[in-house]
Parts: structure tokens; sequence; C-alpha cells
């Protein structure tokens, strides 16, 4: 018995690539003018930003990327995400004073359309339906190449 | 930025957004109408950086942050052709949702270039 990972870039998946990228360039075009302009007001919020917008690229690209590893790079950095703006939306409510400054996460991603909230189940849901499957060996001779 | 030019801009996002995702989801391919459309939200973002590079000279500036403006206007400049490339390579459904997707987060980031300009919230 062996292990195929299905693609993540087919179908409706791509439709979920293109926001994550969208969502990627987002949270970095904030964080950099973010850095840029006045890091001292707000480092927490700041440096949270920066660290969001990198865990978005590299799920968009664990996305597209073939393979198990990058599968299992996806789960982390979306289970990441959603941990993220669970805890930073909850402290963002409870704590205003620790996030003066908007990040992508404050306010369970309200400044985003609440895409940063949803985007991770969705992604979730995604990863499920296209989890490694077993696959019986075959004679390398007959095997389908549709796996 | 002139106030009547950014909601035009804002009316046409929307509607080519909306207008890609529908066509989208009932199966179309990327074709003439949804390229056109994504195009046309394009060069009215051309515009808006010739109308916002002049405006300063004629007195109209940001009230809010100029730099946070420039970061959206570039960055919502690249979505469309992003999106009309994708739809040149990839030729199914998906594609023209998201060029729909595309034309949508231009009309959200064309909303917040408004806000910086004229309400000063950066």
């Amino acid at each position: 018995m062996t292990t195929t990972t299905p693609s993540r870039s087919t179908g409706v998946g791509r439709v979920l690539i293109a926001v994550y990228g969208l969502l990627a360039l987002a949270a970095t075009g904030r964080s950099v003018f973010q850095l840029l302009d006045d890091f001292d007001k707000a480092p927490v919020a700041y440096s949270l930003s920066a660290l969001a917008a990198v865990v978005y690229i590299v799920a968009t690209v664990a996305l597209i990327a073939p393979g198990a590893t990058w599968y299992r790079v996806a789960w982390v950095t979306i289970s990441f995400e959603l941990l993220g703006v669970l805890v930073v939306g909850l402290l963002s409510i409870f704590d205003p004073v620790l996030f003066p400054a908007k990040t992508v996460w404050s306010g369970f991603g309200a400044g985003y359309g609440y895409v940063p909230l949803v985007l991770p189940i969705l992604g979730m849901l995604w990863l499920y339906r296209r989890r490694p499957r077993e696959v019986a060996a075959v004679p390398a001779e007959t095997q389908s190449t549709g796996a | 930025m002139i106030e009547w030019f950014a909601y035009a801009q804002i009316a046409v996002a929307v509607i080519a957004g909306l207008l890609a995702v529908t066509l989208g989801l009932v199966g179309k391919r990327p074709a003439d109408l949804t390229m056109g459309a994504t195009a046309l939200v394009e060069v009215l973002l051309v515009v808006q950086i010739v109308v916002s590079l002049l405006a300063p000279a004629f007195g109209n500036t940001a009230s809010g942050s100029t730099l946070e403006f420039w970061v959206y206007l570039v960055s919502a400049a690249l979505l469309p052709p992003l999106a009309i490339v994708w739809g040149l390579v990839d030729r199914t459904r998906w594609s023209t949702a998201v060029l729909g997707v595309a034309s949508l987060a231009v009309a959200v980031m064309v909303y917040r270039m408004y806000q910086i300009w004229f309400v000063q919230v950066a």
C-alpha cells in the first residue's frame, strides 16, 4: 500500500488559492506600511501583522505546491491562522489597549469583511476533501496516471 | 482623488466583480465580457493613478497618509492584470470567479483609498 496526495490546485481550490493570495498581499501591504510608518506606536500589533502576512504567504504556497509535505504545511499554517484570528479577535475586544492599531486579525477580521475568520474554515474543509488516500499498489506498467 | 470618479470606479468594479463571480459559479469560462470588464477596472485604476499624481498640484491633497494611499493604489493596480493572466492560462470556470474576486477586491481597496484621501482614518 502507498498513499497519494490529491492536487489542491484544482476546481474551487483555485478560487481559494486566489483569495489566499489576495489576503497575503493585503496583509503584507498593510504590514510593510505599518513597519515603515511608525513601528513604535504599537509594536505588538505591528509585529503580529507582519507574522500574519508571512503565514498567509506560506499558506498560499502550500495550497499550490503538490505533495504530502506541503499538505502538512498547509494544515499547520491554516490552523495557525484560525487560532490567530480567534485569539486576537477575543483579545482585541477584551484588551483593546494591547491592540491600539488594527491588525488583519483584530475584531475577528472585521476590517477585512471577516474573510480572515471564514477563510481558514473553508481551507480546512478543502484540505480534508483533498486528504492523502491509500491506494492499492499496482505493478508499475499498469499503474494509471489518474490517481 | 476626485470624489465622483472614485464612486464611479467603485461602482464599475462591484458590477464587474459580481458579474464575473456569478458567471463563474454558473460554469462559464473566461470570455470577452468578463475579461473586458476586468480590463476596464484596470483602465480606471490607471486613470486614478494619473489623477492622484496630478491632484496635489491643484491643491487637492490626501487628508490621510499619502504613503498608505499609494500602497493601496499600486497593489490594486496589480490585481486585474494578474487575474487576466490567470484567466488566459487556466481556461476553467474558476478563472472567471477569480476575475470577479479581483474586481471586488479592487472595489474594497478603492473604498479604502477614498477614506484615506477624504475622511482621514489612516
